[in-house]
């Protein structure tokens, strides 16, 4: 991290500017000291609480790129599960070659990658609303290809192998990790990504985007590549599932319910706030296990509270706490506080 | 012979598409709106004219007419109470709102209905079918290409001819001078809403006679309209018709080779479409 | 012309734009069969009165009276319906309308009055002839033509033009204003922005001159030296005066 720039802040009658707050270090330091404990944990619970916070890394990691996508790449997108199932399968396959699975995650994330570049030239030619449902349908043609490929295991899907030599407890706190992982990765890369010259480029484009490219912004390239770390991490997080659930289903792994939760956690979390997509996943991942003995209904509400917090709330909970709070847990914009007041 | 089958049916299967096209194009077309939820509302309809003619004494028809009905009125009612207020919620809010109604309605069908398969019972008509030595039309893929050619032509001189039609074009045009005219743009917005929404009622129904369904196959429908539309260039009712007529004989002549292409091949006809004529697609979004 | 009926009359009116005070306690009133001139340098403010006297911007304070009757609060499509009709800056016809369905959306609100297809027709008779074409193919004269016929379908009792001669030639202008004496026989009034000050000052029976949006000089064309006129606009009374 770029931490020496930040510290010799410009000063400039009476006003200087910064990124970070002392709120904002300290919130800083708590998600690290978080993230450290969250590594302990599974020498000290039951494995029934990490397998299930599993799922809520995996919605953290994927509603934090499809926060990147809509939220500060303006690409609203309803077919980031084409990555999760291009991820979950590349496990599959990295494991019929015989790479460890683990591994196999990140040979996931950086095919999922280099999968969007092709799939980018097509969808960009897209807009708006266009480009969302463009993206759904590109997702289903993945499906439909994957299901005609035979080693693939065709419509019904396949068994993951490669881990059957892994003891329960270890392949469980393996998958624990690397879901954290994955999370702490995908969130850390969209701070680093909008702090630098991307970042730059898309605030630019957000306020103005013909102003923008006037002044000489690549746009294109900015939001390319925001594309493809989307896609990287979507494909990791499609990867951790596949090893979390030791197979794979090509209907329920290019489900558009994925894009469905990714949406659903970060409007409610928050759209173009990093915090937004951590908030909206807990409440979220909440309200699924508590509601989880009523079949569809937690996902009914979340609809009508996702679909109110667009019209209503449209900066979503996060919003709500910058407006009373001021608190930037990722500072990436830059802000202006007064000196001389002591 | 089979292939010629393929083809009329393929026209048959693209009538339905065009029926299911024609409201998404609209909506698109006046407010700039994709309805995320437009192939759930018409599952929507299927599902009330099947309550309608299993727990009341209606005929069929009569059934389809009374939720073409219901369907314009919770067209109204949606866009003055819900979409108009996402409207004036930044870009991304009408999308986000179409989508959390489209999750929403599939999940209620599926609490209230199950997740079986049914399918609207026409009796004799169902099976119905002109033979013409080894082509067979049926009555209701007929009946829905009939539907999507009425649609649209009504639509098209609804446009043209009448001053709220007239002022859905110039809304679509230019919203702020609508309304310096004296258009109260709520109003013309959610006329048009319901139309669409009485349309793909139209076509959820035949679509529910003509095959069985469940609470969520109104995606694919959004879907393969969404096709029928960017096939067949925006902007234009005609060319929606032509769109859905094409993405259906995609899907039937592959299928005669091999049925399980058949949905592929009208996705990578849409792709197609998409790599070769994009100019089309782009102009119609700048406004 | 003794003693007209007031048409439009406007009090202490505000009007924000954002953050910033667009437009600071305003009054003027506009009678039936006048024509009231608001000129003032680019940014005085102008443009803003009329989309806040057409409804498209709120008012902050003040209030606008037509015919008597506040319409402050009133929506857009509401004002037209009483009687406010507008001809946007920079004409804004509905490109993908014909020139005659574009003068019909005019007649949305179906007012009673003398103006009808064919009497707007009487007004730039070659509108006849090409009235099937798309307004779009229209060059600038013919567009501004269009879009003064098409407020003029709604019978109002007051025309707001905003910035007629933008883009167009002189004698282009002239003839747009050559049909001011027929719009005002009908009945109505008419408030116009312009940045042509002599075509003001010309054409109109009261001109107010708008500086960072407050009125710094008004009255009759007749009682104004153009010294005057030319020190508002630019603003250096202000400067002598303080």
């Amino acid at each position: 991290m770029s931490t020496t720039r930040e510290t010799a802040p410009r000063v400039s009658g009476g006003f200087r500017v910064r990124r970070d707050s002392r709120l904002s270090r300290y919130g800083m330091l708590g998600l690290v000291a978080v993230c450290i404990g969250l590594a302990g944990l599974p020498y000290v619970v039951y494995e029934s609480v990490t397998s299930s916070l599993v799922t809520l890394f995996v919605l953290i990691a994927m509603a934090s790129m499809w926060n990147l996508l809509a939220g500060f790449g303006g690409m609203a997108s309803i077919g980031q599960q084409a990555y999760v199932g291009i991820g979950g399968y590349t496990v599959i396959w990295a494991a019929d070659q015989g790479i460890n699975p683990f591994l196999g995650i990140a040979v996931a994330a950086l095919f999922s990658a280099v999968l969007a570049v092709p799939t980018s030239l097509l969808a960009f030619r897209l807009r708006g609303d266009y480009f969302a449902v463009g993206t759904w349908v590109i997702a289903e043609v993945y499906r439909l290809l994957v299901i005609k490929s035979d080693s693939l295991g065709g419509p019904s899907g396949r068994a993951l192998t490669g881990l059957s030599d892994m003891g329960l407890t270890a392949r469980n706190a393996a998958t624990y990790w690397a879901a954290l992982v994955v999370a702490v990765v995908c969130v850390a890369a969209g701070y680093l990504l909008l702090r630098g010259r991307v970042g730059l480029s898309l605030t630019a484009v957000r306020d103005d985007e013909i102003a923008a490219r006037a002044a000489g912004v690549d746009v294109t390239t900015a939001k390319r590549i925001v594309y493809l770390v989307s896609a990287a991490g979507c494909g990791a997080a499609g990867g951790v599932v596949v090893v979390d659930a030791l197979s794979i289903q090509p209907t329920a792994i290019f489900s558009v319910q994925w894009s469905a939760y990714m949406i659903f956690i970060v409007v409610i979390g928050g759209i173009g706030y990093l915090e937004g997509p951590l908030l909206g996943a807990v409440v979220f991942f909440a309200l699924q296990q508590y509601l989880a003995d009523y079949g569809t209904w937690y996902l009914i509400l979340l609809g009508v509270v996702a679909a109110a917090s667009a019209v209503w709330m449209p900066r979503g909970l996060w919003g709500q706490v910058v407006h009373r709070t001021g608190l930037r847990l990722f500072p990436v914009g830059y802000r202006l506080d007064r000196t001389d007041q002591q | 012979m089979g292939l010629l089958n393929a083809v009329v049916q393929g026209v048959l299967l693209g009538g339905l598409y065009a029926l299911y096209a024609a409201g998404l194009s609209l909506m698109f077309g006046v407010m700039r709106i994709v309805n995320l939820a437009h192939g759930d509302l018409g599952v929507v309809a299927a599902y009330v004219a099947l309550v309608l003619v299993t727990h009341t004494f209606l005929p069929v028809w009569a059934a389809v007419v009374v939720t073409v009905l219901l369907s314009a009125v919770a067209g109204y009612l949606l866009q003055r109470l819900l979409l108009q207020r996402s409207l004036s919620s930044g870009p991304l809010a009408t999308l986000l709102v179409t989508f959390g109604l489209s999750v929403i309605l599939q999940n209620v069908l599926q609490e209230l209905f199950s997740a079986d398969t049914r399918s609207l019972d026409t009796g004799t008509f169902a099976t119905a079918a002109i033979h013409l030595g080894e082509i067979s039309v049926s009555y209701l893929g007929l009946l829905g290409l009939g539907l999507a050619l009425a649609t649209i032509v009504g639509v098209q001189l609804y446009l043209s001819r009448t001053a709220t039609g007239r002022m859905m074009r110039a809304a679509s045009d230019d919203p702020e001078v609508a309304t310096l005219v004296g258009a109260d743009a709520r109003h013309v917005y959610a006329v048009a809403t319901s139309i669409a929404l009485a349309s793909v009622a139209l076509a959820g129904m035949v679509f529910a006679m003509r095959s069985s369904f469940s609470p969520t196959i109104g995606s694919m429908s959004l879907i393969f309209a969404f096709e029928a539309v960017v096939i067949g260039g925006l902007g234009s009712l005609w060319g929606t018709l032509l769109g859905g007529l094409g993405l259906g004989l995609a899907q039937s002549i592959v299928g005669y080779y091999d049925p399980a292409d058949s949905i592929l091949a009208g996705h990578l006809l849409f792709l197609a479409v998409l790599a070769l004529r994009p100019q089309g697609i782009l102009a119609a979004r700048g406004t | 012309m003794n003693s007209p009926q007031t048409c439009l009359e406007i009090r202490g009116l505000d009007v924000h734009h954002g953050q910033l005070r667009a437009v600071t306690d305003l009054s003027l009133t506009v009678a039936e069969r006048q024509v009231v001139a608001v000129i003032g340098a680019n940014g005085a403010g102008k443009s803003t009165l009329l989309r806040c006297v057409a409804g498209i911007l709120p008012a902050s304070r003040g209030e606008i009276l037509l015919d008597g009757v506040d319409v402050t609060r009133l929506p857009t499509h509401r004002r037209v319906a009483l009687g406010i009709a507008s001809v946007p800056e920079g004409r804004r016809l509905f490109g993908s309308l014909t020139v005659e369905e574009n003068l019909r959306t005019g007649a949305y609100r179906h007012r009673a009055g003398p103006w009808d297809l064919a009497a707007v027709t009487e007004l730039f008779p070659w509108m006849a002839d090409r009235r099937r074409q798309r307004s779009s193919q229209l060059s600038g004269g013919e567009q501004q033509a269009v879009a003064i016929c098409r407020a003029l379908m709604s019978n109002p009792r007051v025309l707001l033009l905003d910035e007629l001669s933008l883009g167009l030639a002189p004698v282009v202008v002239t003839r747009m204003y050559e049909a001011l004496p027929r719009i005002l026989e009908s009945g109505c009034a008419v408030l116009l922005v312009e940045q042509d000050v002599s075509k003001a000052l010309a054409m109109t029976d009261q001109v107010h001159c708008l500086l960072e949006g407050r009125t710094v000089l008004s009255g009759a064309p007749a009682d104004l030296d153009r010294k005057s006129v030319e020190a508002a606009y630019f603003g250096i009374d202000r400067r002598e005066a303080g």
